[in-house]
């Protein structure tokens, strides 16, 4: 198999607003893809489409696998036990015991064996994401969008959340299509960074990383991809005299009017 | 550095004491008030403010208590009344909440029937009565069709507006696992507003406790409302005041069981806050 997803000429829009401009994309098995762009440029949209969940406009999309999704927040049924819920998962698996010995695995993975049997509101926000990525990690998944997932909790859950993903995906290897506004969780965690352009979005720009994961914030590797984000989405320092990037507006100066405009990055 | 250590110590057995003291007086303020207004009722009484024919002193409410108990008929009007009340309620829930389930996913139906359940859940319910009679005579029928009309249009709007505010992203998660058709809508629509239907079983039994007083009072020849006309009819206040007693019990001891359903586990979610 060559392809998990295939994108070809995927345009997308809502009303009289495009969102989507003629994406060509391919992600391959194993592959872990990172999303980065400016917010609002269409990569919800996308991961939307790619979920099945809403159809393009025009073009195709080709999906070989099993897709599941990670949302930011809130996609626990609060109906259901942790148990319950990742049991979500294992409903393609007609053997009970074999249901019961892979809840059990996956509980233990994300060390949560002692709360099966709570509820998503009685468990932290770490907590209830290893849920989710237990959920969308259980039976026989193939391909994983993440749509910010870890965005909604606090800065050092976020960074246990990456190295809990890392060595998740190294027990149990997935394609992955991982959207974020975080750079540096984007270099951390990705094998190819798109760097989407405004709207309508189109891929602007592609990044191959292949240092080894897990990778530190400190890598150099991780250093070099997160420069070259920052500067294409003009959030670098472009040495222009003034110490600040080109995209941003120097408030200290006493700039009497602010253009909106200038606060946009990646015009 | 001594009282940090011996702070601690002193601190957990005094909070103990403090929160038993708190929870005995909790039971008490409520007992407190209500013997403070049987005292007013035995100072009005003894005061002779009333001729006793319209305000009964509790010692005569007492006395018919004891004779409604032992004649039986107290029972068997309870018993009436539960009745048509279970029976207007269930076939009004069984009806109701799928009717709301139904209006709720269906935008189209909602703005074609949110008009008319309107005017009804407006119109109050004793507006039935001349038509109940004439519709179902006399005997269970009427009062369970006034306990329906009463509650009824409260029930089916509340589980719609429910529905209608379902997040969507429980719909996005039941596609990713292949949710549809009859299983999305008891997996995934119905636990999702479960608590809000509780609620709203709880607000509109309390409309049908209110209702089948009035409704009792034509058309029946028994029950907690036909108890009290029958003591107006007799001049009999003092029973009277015994069927208003046991309305006022009883419908605070079912809210109470119907509260319970929101301890249910499946449900917890939607009541914290």
């Amino acid at each position: 198999m060559k392809n998990r997803i295939l994108l070809e000429g995927v345009s997308h829009g809502y009303g009289a607003v495009p969102v989507l401009k003629n994406l060509h994309l391919s992600i391959y098995p194993g592959e872990v893809v990172v999303l980065v762009g400016p917010s609002g440029c269409g990569k919800t949209t996308l991961l939307n489409l790619l979920s099945g969940y809403i159809k393009p406009l025009s073009g195709s999309i080709t999906r070989n696998g099993i897709i599941r999704t990670v949302y930011q927040k809130d996609g626990l049924f609060p109906w259901l036990t942790v148990a319950e819920n990742i049991g979500l998962g294992l409903r393609s698996l007609s053997n009970k015991t074999r249901r019961e010995n892979e809840l059990r695995e996956l509980l233990h993975l994300i060390r949560l064996e002692g709360f099966s049997q709570h509820y998503p509101h009685q468990l932290s926000g770490g907590m209830r994401q290893r849920v989710e990525l237990a959920r969308v990690l259980a039976g026989d998944s193939d391909i994983l969008l993440m749509d910010e997932p870890f965005c909604a909790l606090d800065y050092q859950t976020r960074m246990q959340m990456r190295w809990e993903l890392v060595r998740l995906l190294q027990k149990r290897p997935r394609t992955v299509v991982f959207v974020t506004h975080d750079i540096e969780e984007a270099a951390q965690l990705a094998d190819r960074v798109l760097v989407l352009s405004h709207r309508p979005a189109t891929i602007c720009r592609e990044l191959l990383i292949d240092s080894p994961r897990p990778r530190n914030g400190t890598d150099p590797g991780v250093v070099d991809a997160m420069k070259e984000i920052f500067s294409e989405l003009g959030l670098q320092a472009a040495g222009n005299g003034d110490g600040y990037p080109k995209g941003v507006v120097d408030f200290s100066q006493g700039h009497e009017e602010v253009q909106i405009d200038q606060l946009v990055v990646n015009e | 550095m001594m009282r940090m250590e011996t702070l601690p110590q002193q601190l957990a057995p005094v909070s103990t004491t403090f929160w038993k003291a708190r929870s005995f007086f909790r039971l008490l303020l409520p007992v407190a008030v209500i013997a403070g207004l049987l005292a007013a009722w035995y100072l009005i009484c003894a005061l002779n403010l009333f001729p006793a024919y319209a305000l009964p002193s509790p010692d005569a409410v007492w006395k018919s208590l004891q004779e409604e108990l032992l004649a039986g008929r107290l029972v068997n009007d309870v018993i009436a009344s539960l009745w048509r009340v279970a029976i207007g309620f269930v076939i009004s829930a069984v009806l109701g909440i799928p009717a709301g389930l139904w209006l709720g996913q269906h935008l189209s139906a909602r703005q074609a029937f949110v008009p008319v359940l309107n005017f009804f859940r407006f119109l109050s319910p004793l507006a039935w009565i001349p038509f109940a009679i004439l519709w179902f005579h006399i005997g269970d029928k009427p009062a369970v069709f006034l306990i329906f009309m009463a509650t009824f249009f409260p029930l089916a709007l509340a589980t719609m507006s429910a529905v209608a505010q379902i997040p969507a992203i429980y719909f996005r998660v039941a596609h990713d696992y292949h949710y549809k058709g009859i299983e999305l809508l008891t997996k995934v629509t119905f636990p999702a507003v479960l608590p809000q239907v509780i609620t709203a079983l709880r607000v509109s039994y309390g409309i049908a406790w209110v209702v089948i007083v009035a409704a009792e009072m034509v058309g029946c020849q028994d029950g907690l409302g036909y108890g009290i006309w029958e003591a107006r009819n007799g001049l009999r206040l003092d029973s009277a005041v015994c069927y208003m007693i046991m309305i006022g019990l009883l419908g605070m001891g079912i809210d109470r069981f119907l509260a319970q359903l929101t301890k249910l586990p499946k449900v917890r979610w939607g009541y914290e806050s």
